[in-house]
């Protein structure tokens, strides 16, 4: 009966979820899932003389990974991944609150002037900061000028300079989730807490903070994790110092031609990922404010 | 008395506190500002040599720069439009239908905005050369869709939480069929959502690097470029280009603000 | 008048789920009926399947005597009225009414003629260009009801349109729409959970209760003559006593309590020995120092509530039970804590037949043979 096949359609949604959900189903098969894999096959693989992979099996590469050259680049890889998500919170809590609550009408402003500098390429603005510090470089002369040195100091080529060009690439994405944490709070919660006798620290410590903690789990994920692979920081800044996994990683493909051990580099690398993922999901992050 | 001298202190603190984060932020920007201006003709073009508008000219007859930023940009439409596609139809699907495997993609969503990036450089890579798809435009725009589609979902996505379902029932309720329902409700109320979606695979495609520079073959986008030139120094016409695609962007979004863009005053 | 809607052994499933059993209804021309019940009744699942965002999993729907199930909610001459108003936020005011008359092709001069005509009834007047986020809650409540009304619908399906609106807001809004209806006279199937609304408003109420309609009657019957002890006690105050029929004489039935007998009206569905529910309400309580032909009610003065135009007494029975009596002008109050004797005038009672005693009836009946 006619009644029967119009209830049928109408019920059957096999074909509107394939067509709307077939696309992405596929995208993440053929461009997410399948190369992860192919990555993690790679890592057990030799190569041959030409630098060619062969398909065969060996843990060689992850017995390299233990070599002590190797390890102190983790420790110093995580050292300055910490160093710089602990600065992009000291200097971005307080400036997210601060725009967050302020009552000014430019408000708005103040949230796009964190978002601009995105739009400018941002290897140009690491070569920008390498233009001001270099022992050539504008903050040099200004300080030999004012007679504050003597000579020009080279501030290029040391941890310090890869961190603050880490801190400045990463805290946006520090700022932006405190903001839209800060922002939801409610303000008669902290005028409650004063009004129960609470002094402003100890109101920041009770209550602003642990109403925030999302903003700030996701904030540290947001920061820490892409920091261990952004090599081109350390390449412009750090001049080679300065190493990270990140470079270890793109030196195995783009120079030593070495991929299986780049891919076991990748997936030491996709395991400490996941690790501090399953920590964040414990610690009650939800997965949704990441894709900020 | 106390207490207003006290919130003074504060508020100049805060003032001065954020007035050096923005400069934090903004002093590359104008490093790279001025060096567009600077007369310095030797590498690496650190030294300033005094004003000149000559960067500005040259940069028209670089035709390798020129060639690159225009890759960028196709790179950058493409993507966006089929990552904004892709992503809205997948977003609205997770949302609506219940099917096998719903949880999985809702899980693999994840893995491009978490995984750091140079892993999905890496991953990519492999996985073209083993298919022997020849590295260029055509593997640099897969990879940008694979790295801007969750984005999209999450910004349409979020829009859809907040989506009240019974505006559709009161469109059929009204007398529009299916279709119409969704041209005339559906799509311009997720509008913004899609639109926001569609704005961050743009900003993301135009200002990837590490992805690109593990699939790009031997097609050039802008940034690919800049990296290339940074060991000899990044000559100022690179420069002059940041700049004027700076100001394009400020200007684009000091419009969409003032509302000169937006169709509000729509007349009946 | 004619029949307009018509529900005929309707019964929906969610899974195993029976949210609406076995209803049949009907609904006159021009009346305005409400579906009163708690949440989880059925009452907007009901309405949902009139307006056919629900298929009835049994029984059909008829509107103007035409079986309406195979047809879509856009194929059908009935309208809603959302509770969340479902306003279309990307719409101007003007568009959101004109949305129906767009649907079905009126030419555009006809379109802004009739909706600024709407727009002046609902008293919008001026808002055309707003959107809907411009506007309060009482103003979007009356967008939602123009845009439907515009259509000149045989039946408006309004799904607690009041439900959101502050209390002095919806009283003038239940006026307003009663205006409406009568004026336009529109049938209207109005679902709310306020039983207040319903009384003020409706010509009949179906008061739904697990997916059943418990009664469909007047406002005035409902209260007065409550079918069954859900309906007694969910319209109302009132005092509700469990007990056994002991004598019939006539139309007055004395109904032994826990706390004693009492005299009762009944009809002769009733017969000795039943078990059956007496409900009086407060008002129609009386009290007394001294004991009353047939009452052996004695009670406790516990406490007066003073609500506005009435004094309340509460007094509580020795079983514990407590009770409302409303005060009768110029009565005197005994002092609190000290001993009086309840009663009622025996049509003021109404006895009510109970379901829930009938299985024990049943286990006794075995019991005696």
């Amino acid at each position: 009966m006619a009644r029967k096949t119009t209830k049928h359609e109408f019920k059957s949604n096999t074909m509107p979820a394939i067509v709307t959900v077939g696309p992405v189903a596929i995208l993440l098969l053929f461009l997410v899932v399948a190369p992860l894999i192919f990555v993690a096959i790679m890592s057990f693989c030799q190569t041959d003389e030409f630098y060619n992979v062969v398909y065969k099996f060996t843990a060689s590469n992850y017995s390299k990974l233990i070599s002590a050259d190797y390890l102190k680049i983790y420790g110093q890889s995580l050292l300055i991944a910490l160093i710089t998500t602990v600065l992009c919170i000291l200097i971005g809590y307080p400036f997210a609150y601060i725009i967050a609550r302020t009552k000014s009408k430019k408000k708005q402003l103040f949230y796009m002037l964190v978002i601009i500098p995105f739009w400018t390429n941002s290897l140009i603005r690491i070569y920008g900061w390498r233009t001001f510090l270099g022992s050539s470089g504008w903050l040099n002369k200004l300080l030999v000028t004012l007679h504050i040195v003597g000579e020009p100091v080279d501030f290029l080529y040391k941890t310090g300079t890869t961190v603050l060009g880490m801190v400045y690439c990463f805290i946006p994405f520090m700022v932006l989730p405190l903001y839209t944490a800060i922002e939801k709070l409610d303000g008669s919660l902290l005028e409650a807490s004063s009004d129960l006798g609470a002094r402003p620290i100890k109101t920041l410590f009770e209550v602003i903070i642990p109403l925030t903690a999302s903003g700030i789990f996701s904030g540290c994920l947001m920061v820490f994790i892409p920091c261990l692979g952004y090599f081109f920081v350390s390449n412009i800044l750090g001049g080679g110092n300065t190493d990270m996994i990140g470079n270890l990683i793109e030196r195995q493909f783009k120079s030593a031609n070495n991929w299986p051990l780049g891919a076991a580099l990748s997936i030491i690398l996709i395991l400490v990922t996941l690790l501090l993922v399953k920590i964040y999901q414990k610690l009650g992050g939800d997965m949704d404010s990441l894709g900020v | 008395m106390k207490k207003a001298r006290k919130e003074k202190r504060n508020k100049r603190i805060s003032i001065a506190f954020c007035s050096a984060v923005y400069l934090f932020l903004f002093l590359p920007i104008c490093v790279v500002v001025a060096n567009s201006f600077n007369a310095t003709t030797s590498k690496p073009y650190l030294s300033w040599k005094g004003f000149t508008f000559d960067w500005y000219i040259k940069l028209w007859s670089n035709s390798s720069l020129l060639g690159s930023f225009g890759n960028t940009i196709i790179i950058a439409i493409v993507s966006t439009i089929l990552s904004t596609i892709i992503g809205t139809l997948g977003a609205v699907g997770i949302y609506r239908y219940k099917f096998k495997g719903k949880g999985i993609i809702n899980g693999l969503l994840y893995i491009p905005v978490v995984i750091p990036e140079i892993v999905i450089g890496i991953a990519l890579l492999t996985i073209f050369s083993n298919a022997n798809i020849p590295r260029g435009m055509l593997t640099l725009i897969l990879s940008h869709v694979s790295f801007s589609v969750p984005y999209v979902i999450f910004n349409v996505r979020a829009r859809l939480s907040g989506y009240d379902k019974s505006i559709e029932e009161a469109s059929m309720d009204l007398g529009a069929n299916r279709v119409v329902t969704f041209f005339e409700i559906t799509l311009p109320v997720l509008a913004p959502g899609i639109a926001g979606g569609a704005l961050l695979a743009f900003t993301l495609s135009i200002d990837d690097v590490i992805i690109s520079y593990f699939v790009n073959g031997q097609t050039k986008t802008y940034p690919l470029k800049v990296m290339e030139s940074i060991k000899s120094g990044v000559s100022p016409d690179v420069n002059a280009l940041s700049t004027l695609v700076l100001i394009g962007t400020i200007g684009l979004v000091f419009l969409t603000q003032s509302g000169v863009l937006s169709g509000k005053h729509k007349k009946i | 008048m004619g029949t307009i809607v018509e529900l005929v052994g309707v019964n929906k499933l969610y899974g195993s789920n029976h949210v609406v059993k076995d209803l049949n209804i009907t609904v006159d021309e021009g009346e305005f009926l409400t579906l009163l019940g708690s949440s989880g009744c059925g009452k907007t699942t009901t309405l949902r399947m009139i307006a056919g965002f629900e298929e009835p999993s049994t029984g059909t729907i008829k509107v103007e005597g035409e079986s309406i199930e195979e047809k879509e909610p856009f194929e059908r001459n009935v309208n809603t009225v959302f509770q969340t108003y479902a306003l279309f936020p990307h719409k101007t005011i003007f568009d959101n009414i004109a949305y129906g008359l767009k649907m079905k092709k009126v030419p555009k001069p006809e379109i802004k003629e009739r909706v600024l005509e709407m727009m002046e009834m609902v008293q919008l007047t001026g808002f055309e260009n707003r959107y809907p986020s411009q506007l309060s809650g009482g103003q979007k409540q009356r967008v939602a009801i123009a845009r439907a009304l515009i259509n000149r619908p045989r039946v408006l399906l309004l799904d607690e349109p009041l439900g959101a609106l502050d209390l002095k807001l919806r009283k003038q809004m239940q006026l307003e729409l009663k205006r409406l209806q009568k004026k336009l006279n529109i049938t209207f199937i109005y679902v709310t959970h306020d039983q207040e609304e319903a009384l003020t408003m409706s010509d009949r109420i179906a008061i739904m209760h697990d997916g059943v309609v418990d009664q469909l009657a007047s406002p005035t019957d409902i209260y007065e003559h409550p079918a069954t002890r859900f309906v007694a006690t969910f319209i109302g105050e009132t005092n509700i006593y469990d007990g056994c029929v002991t004598s019939i004489k006539g139309e007055v039935a004395t109904v032994t309590l826990e706390n004693g007998a009492v005299k009762v009206k009944c009809d002769d569905s009733f017969s000795i020995l039943e078990y059956a529910t007496v409900s009086v309400r407060p008002e129609k309580m009386r009290f007394d120092t001294k004991p009353h032909e047939g009452f052996e009610l004695v009670a406790v003065v516990k406490d007066y509530i003073y609500v506005g135009s009435v004094l309340k007494c509460i007094v509580s029975l020795p079983n514990g039970n407590e009770l409302k009596i409303e005060r009768l002008a110029g009565q005197e109050l005994p002092a609190i804590g000290s001993r009086i004797y309840p009663y009622w005038e025996a049509e003021d009672g109404v006895l009510i037949h109970n379901d829930s005693y009938k299985i024990f009836k049943a286990l006794d009946e075995i019991k005696l043979a």
